[in-house]
């Protein structure tokens, strides 16, 4: 096997105690080369001690991090060819935008003259050029953030690291860095590891993602599989929003004792008696409360089966007065069976 | 204004919170005149009886004692200046700053690795610790530590005991064999009044090196050590740098306390004296108050030109 088909990050049965705490437990993964891999997960789900593994600032308890097949077991973090943008940055605030990019550089011991010119490059590839005589708190937080990058890219790693490094940007900010990330991304090809707590993130730009829970891994998938085949309830809540179906109640409804997921946007609300459309199945109910949107409105339905669900429809010719209007009155719910996805039996936690 | 003409309901409550309140209420609108109420009293303590007495003292050393009738003399003149570079008031300035200097270093080579350890490895039990450590003795009388280290240091004290215990009495004579440094035991030499000097600041070093070193992000050391730098390089290239305003501050304290200092080296070392005494005789049995107020002002003027310096090389970036 070349090296080139080696993944680029490899998780065999790793763990990562602190006493009792098992903040990464038993997880194993590949990260093929050049992929951008998300690790999504909520706060406290083991995704980002995952990456300080990577980095090498945590060691595991068991199992091996392997990069690019190398065993990483007491290799120091300055020893490895990975860098981070860290989530607050971490810029050394005693040092110009140009030095702190060019650090890494500066520790290799490259010449002066090259360090400069290759600083203000990558200064130029983060659309920062001409700012490099700046101090760091002297910056946005949204040019910090590019600082941040262009210093640990300017090291040409193999892979490269990203502790929520958008989490400090404002929602517009945001979405263009989502864009440019992505596009650097396959600019320069090199394998991204993306740790994120933002769903619509992690299906905006990864190859793959992988959903952490409580320190394991619930699914590891492409962003469509993720959202349209959810493997467990807890993926099918956390990757955008879902109707959680128990076992009882998909009895009552599809007359199948299992578990399923609908998602909001996949329901739509027929008047009440209508025809029973073909391959879909049907739900009798009460508008209980409806929330405007602005392009969208969500209704909450008391189900006559027992329990409740979220529909959002689209406002195409409809509006506020509209959605107001709806509360209180009784509908039919419906949707196609194949959009009832089924879920693997929840884990013990 | 509007805002202040609209009438606020009395809330509902006992006339004296009802009062406190419409006065809370009166100096939320009046944010300014609220500051300078409570900004006066400090500022008046600040500028009156601190800076005024400074500047009364500045005044001062540009009178001159005449010579023969004893009196002050209350004219400008530089003539008191002129007496600072005088043998003997030199040797005093020279004796002080260079001593200044030497403990200031001393104090920053042992404190900043205490400060280092207590800021980045002591647990959260060791920690409290540390501090107490370092700051129990400022609990006790200055005087009393002074003394007690007179008699650590004296011919019959404890040091002398401990190196003739260890056979290395050889080793004693021979450091106080030293010239300039040296004398006929540690209490009346030099070194004994370094060591003692170092033994009292060295509290007013750790703890800003250490706050210092607290204040540094564990995340931009583990960015340095992410971007390929070993523990070495990124403690020069990243610690250091943002450690020196802390070491630059405790070296204010240490430096200037040592050049006002009079106690200490009335109490231990060569009885050769410093700034400090020689302000005490001036100003006291002398009544040269003009020539104590040139002296005082000497350690100002040194501290204002090693500011320049370190903020020339760069000390103050990281603030």
């Amino acid at each position: 096997m070349t090296e080139g088909n080696l993944p680029a990050v490899r998780f065999v049965e790793v763990s990562r105690h602190y006493g009792a705490v098992k903040a990464v437990d038993g997880v194993s993964f590949e990260i093929a080369d050049g992929e951008f891999f998300s690790l999504l997960g909520p706060s406290g789900s083991g995704k980002t001690t995952c990456l300080r593994l990577i980095a090498g600032f945590e060691q595991p308890n068991a199992g091996a991090v392997l990069i690019h097949g190398r065993d990483m077991a007491g290799v120091p973090p300055y020893e490895r060819d990975v860098n981070t943008v860290f989530q607050d940055y971490a810029l050394f605030p005693h040092m110009s935008v140009a030095d702190n990019v060019a650090y890494g550089l500066m520790i290799r011991k490259v010449r002066k003259a090259e360090r400069r010119a290759r600083a203000e490059e990558m200064l130029e590839m983060v659309k920062l050029g001409g700012l490099g005589g700046r101090k760091p708190g002297q910056l946005s937080g949204g040019q910090r953030q590019r600082v941040a990058l262009a210093r640990a890219l300017i090291n040409r790693p193999r892979v490269l690291l990203l502790d929520e490094p958008l989490g400090a940007l404002d929602l517009k900010l945001r979405q263009a860095m989502q864009m440019e990330l992505k596009g650097l991304q396959r600019q320069v090809g090199i394998t991204f590891v993306y740790v994120t707590h933002d769903q619509e993130e992690a299906l905006t730009m990864s190859d793959r993602i992988a959903v952490f829970n409580h320190g394991r891994i619930e699914q590891i998938g492409r962003p469509g599989e993720i959202y349209e085949h959810p493997a467990t309830a807890f993926v099918a809540g956390f990757v955008g929003v879902s109707n959680l179906i128990d076992g009882a109640l998909a009895a009552r409804l599809f007359g199948r004792p299992e578990a399923v997921a609908i998602r909001p946007e996949k329901i739509r609300i027929l008047p009440e008696g209508a025809a029973e459309p073909e391959n879909a199945w049907i739900a009798d109910g009460r508008i209980r409360d409806a929330t405007y949107l602005g392009a969208a409105s969500r209704y909450y339905v008391t189900l006559d089966a027992g329990g409740e669900m979220v529909v959002i429809e689209q406002n195409q010719r409809t509006g506020a007065s509209d959605t107001l209007a709806a509360i209180g009155r009784r509908v039919r719910l419906s949707g196609p069976l194949g959009e009832a996805l089924p879920l693997a039996a929840e884990r013990a936690a | 204004m509007t805002a202040q003409t609209i009438a606020v309901p009395p809330p509902a409550r006992a006339s004296g919170a009802g009062a406190l309140q419409r006065l809370s209420t009166w100096l939320y609108r009046h944010p300014r005149l609220a500051l300078a109420i409570l900004l006066a009293p400090p500022l008046a303590w600040l500028g009156i009886v601190y800076l005024g007495s400074l500047l009364a003292l500045l005044a001062q050393s540009f009178f001159y004692l005449d010579g023969f009738t004893g009196l002050i003399v209350r004219e400008f003149t530089l003539r008191t200046y002129a007496e600072l570079f005088t043998g003997s008031n030199l040797d005093i300035i020279l004796r002080t700053t260079v001593m200044a200097t030497v403990v200031t270093l001393a104090c920053a080579l042992i404190g900043f690795p205490i400060a280092y350890y207590m800021a980045r490895y002591a647990g959260p039990r060791l920690k409290p610790l540390m501090y107490l450590g370092v700051m129990l003795p400022l609990w006790s009388s200055y005087l009393v530590r002074v003394y007690s280290w007179k008699l650590i240091l004296a011919k019959e004290g404890i040091v002398t005991w401990i190196f003739a215990k260890l056979h290395l009495l050889w080793l004693l004579d021979a450091i106080l064999s030293i010239p300039v440094i040296g004398g006929p035991s540690l209490s009346t030499a030099y070194l004994g009044t370094f060591l003692v000097f170092v033994y009292i600041w060295l509290p007013y070093m750790i703890l800003p090196i250490e706050a210092a070193i607290e204040r540094v992000p564990r995340s931009v050391i583990e960015a340095s050590a992410d971007l390929g730098a070993p523990p070495r390089s990124t403690f020069r290239h990243v610690v250091l740098p943002l450690a020196i305003p802390g070491v630059v501050a405790g070296s204010i304290f240490t430096f200037s306390l040592t050049l006002g200092d009079y106690i200490i080296p009335g109490i231990i070392g060569s009885s050769r004296p410093f700034i400090g005494q020689a302000v005490y005789s001036h100003q006291g049995t002398a009544g040269n108050i003009p020539l104590a107020a040139a002296l005082s002002v000497v350690p100002i003027v040194i501290i204002a030109i090693y500011l320049r310096i370190a903020k020339r090389l760069g000390a103050f970036d990281a603030l």
